[in-house]
């Protein structure tokens, strides 16, 4: 009844205002703000920013892996695939999980089960979600071990993970993510923990398997420069919120808000070496009693008055948006506000 | 760093052909039966004022020549010199006050600093140490450290746990720089920290360097950091310099082959991903059993007739410039 729906979006996954809380004892952290994400089926999509802007939160509550009862959603929808997941249990999830979307993990070692040898881990994910033999599992695991450049994957499914360097750890998960064919892939950080020519290639290795097989993929990553290289489109989170959105190259030759312009601007690559960068002054806001506003309006320059009353919403042409009063649409109506 | 490159002012820091390794196993009697190898013969030289990059791959070694030079690793062969004298000779008094022209800022601020001390206490703890200080002097001398890095008057009295990594890191610097050292050894300073943050502790860095003069060791695996921060750089593979010289000449146009791909593989603006083929997946080969000839061979794509001989370092060019490779063209 659901492939239906599946067929007419041609939307791998559609976050919708997104509000997400964590309770506390002290009060609650708005760890996330109306998010809207949508992938398209086959597209690269990246979400920057800093740590503790909601990166992960946004996708880990999407797929349910958040701890059950410690959040509370706020306010809005997902669907993946045409499926709403807010409102699926657990053996639901389970289902959708390996099969529609699969996330790739930072640390490889705390992902993969350090008791199990790599060829079971693999082949119970295929069995569960393949229905398949055991040999036809062995068989698929071990094509796809090929896939990622693992020489000898025999041998590899008879090791135990702490036997793997870091970098054969993260390609064997990336093989994991991939066995079941998933529609989207949710790579969090995947090459953080790795030596640039290892990045290189397990970069490589998403990109080549995904466009082979119209894998859409959300890259999640504090490195723009990493996203640059990847990415089809991107989106800027600050503090739980989007600020930014649009094509990779458009966003990056030619930022908008000014979060993402100071974000541009105090990277080492773009400034001449010994020039001062410029650093954002301030810090992040503290989301237990946010600011008032535009949650980047105490560290921003162009604050006005209007900027300190109230948030600005996401505004833009189709696929270029911008959450900031001071830009584009949102121009007319500060300029009203700042009158007395 | 490299030879002719200074030779106006004696160097704050020389170290000539130094071999660092660690046992990996004993036999019966105790007695170390293997050794990981993780320096294998590094010489460098550092100016007053200047600064070196060490850059390379987790394992080359970067991080414990760091600690051998400034002795928290013991080596068997070679020499630290600081400011002209020899550290490992030195005995009793005089090791002490060598080491005291040293000082080094570590990755993690949150391990680096005992977190029952106070901030003065923490920034003048090697004051302390040096001893002959009354508590007052401490605390006046804190404050001033802790201004120059940019942290308020009313921070000193807090403990580690208030403050943020950024902050961290700066308590960190103002301790390292308290008995205004020679030479500051900065081991991957800013890598547990966030862009915009990172930003904020390389402007305070260069800044104290233009103001203080201070000379800078800076251990890293950011290629696009060391360029903006240092004027000379050192590419490391497995506990060898493979490639030095001045910083924009030799990320601006690496020799070795090792420099080479680990440029291309530095996520960038400007060119797109490598393919597969020019990164070439492979790993550090291991360093308890040193390769014979060149030891990035199994990996080089350059490989040829001659690199089964053990590569010295050769000069290029006008001679700053040195690279580990019998095809780099000088």
């Amino acid at each position: 009844m659901m492939t239906a729906t599946v067929q007419s979006r041609g939307q791998a996954l559609a976050i919708q205002n997104l509000s997400l809380e964590f309770p506390t004892f002290s009060g609650a952290i708005k760890a996330l703000d109306n998010v809207s994400i949508n992938v398209a089926k086959a597209e690269i999509v990246g979400i920057v920013g800093e740590s503790g802007c909601g990166k992960s939160v946004t996708t880990m509550a999407a797929t349910g892996l958040l701890p059950k009862g410690r959040y509370r959603i706020t306010g809005g929808s997902v669907r993946l695939f045409g499926h709403s997941t807010l409102t699926m249990d657990e053996s639901q999830l389970q289902d959708v999980r390996g099969k529609m979307v699969s996330t790739i993990f930072q640390e490889p070692m705390n992902a993969l089960n350090p008791t199990i040898r790599i060829g079971k881990q693999l082949t119970d994910v295929i069995m569960r979600h393949e229905e398949a033999s055991l040999s036809d599992a062995r068989r698929i695991a071990r094509d796809i071990l090929a896939d990622m450049l693992i020489g000898e994957p025999e041998r590899v499914m008879k090791q135990y993970p702490f036997e793997l360097s870091g970098g054969m750890r993260q390609r064997v998960l990336i093989a994991m993510a991939f066995s079941c064919n998933p529609g989207l892939i949710i790579a969090d950080e995947p090459t953080t923990a790795l030596d640039v020519t290892v990045q290189a290639v397990i970069l490589r290795l998403i990109q080549n398997r995904a466009r082979r097989t119209g894998t859409s993929v959300i890259f999640i990553s504090h490195n723009v420069a990493v996203v640059s290289q990847l990415c089809d489109r991107l989106y800027v989170m600050y503090a739980g919120r989007i600020v930014e959105h649009g094509a990779t190259r458009t966003v990056l030759d030619a930022p908008q808000h000014p979060y993402t312009q100071a974000l541009l601007r105090c990277l080492p690559e773009r400034v001449a070496p010994k020039q001062e960068l410029e650093a954002i002054t301030g810090a992040v806001p503290n989301l237990m009693q946010p600011p008032a506003g535009c949650y980047f309006q105490p560290r921003c320059k162009e604050a006005i008055d209007l900027c300190r009353s109230r948030s600005p919403q996401l505004a833009g042409a189709e696929g270029r948006e911008v959450a900031c009063w001071r830009r584009g649409v949102g121009l007319e109506i500060a300029e009203q506000g700042s009158r007395p | 760093m490299t030879e002719g490159v200074d030779m106006i002012a004696r160097p704050v820091l020389e170290v000539s052909d130094l071999n660092v390794r660690f046992p990996a196993s004993r036999d019966w009697l105790g007695r170390p039966n293997s050794h990981v190898h993780a320096v294998n013969g590094v010489s460098l030289q550092v100016r007053r004022g200047g600064s070196l990059g060490i850059v390379g791959e987790s394992g080359c070694g970067k991080s414990t020549l760091a600690q051998a030079i400034i002795g928290l690793a013991p080596y068997e062969k070679g020499r630290v010199a600081i400011a002209g004298q020899d550290l490992q000779a030195a005995q009793g008094k005089q090791k002490r006050e060598l080491r005291q022209k040293m000082q080094i800022v570590f990755q993690d601020p949150q391990s680096s600093l005992d977190r029952r001390l106070p901030v003065w206490r923490l920034i003048s703890e090697p004051l302390h140490i040096r001893g002959g200080h009354s508590s007052a002097e401490l605390h006046a001398k804190a404050e001033q450290l802790a201004a120059a890095v940019g942290l308020r008057p009313e921070h000193l009295d807090r403990l580690p746990h208030e403050f943020s990594g950024g902050q961290r890191q700066r308590i960190a610097i103002a301790r390292a720089m308290s008995t205004d050292p020679d030479l500051m050894v900065l081991d991957e300073p800013t890598s547990a920290l966030d862009v915009s943050v990172q930003a904020q502790i390389v402007n305070l860095l260069l800044k104290l360097q233009r103001e203080r003069g201070l000379t800078y060791l800076l251990i890293s695996h950011d290629v696009a950091l060391v360029r903006h921060f240092c004027d000379d750089v050192a590419v490391m593979y497995l506990g060898q310099i493979v490639e030095s010289g001045p910083a924009d000449a030799v990320l601006g146009n690496p020799r070795h082959p090792y420099t080479q791909t680990l440029l291309a593989s530095a996520p960038s603006f400007e060119t797109p991903l490598p393919t597969l083929a020019e990164v070439r997946i492979g790993e550090l080969p291991n360093n308890r059993k040193l390769p014979t000839g060149c030891f990035y061979r199994e990996r080089c794509s350059k490989a040829a007739g001659g690199c089964e001989a053990p590569q010295g370092l050769r000069r290029l060019d006008d001679g700053a410039r040195q690279a580990r490779c019998h095809l780099a063209q000088g």
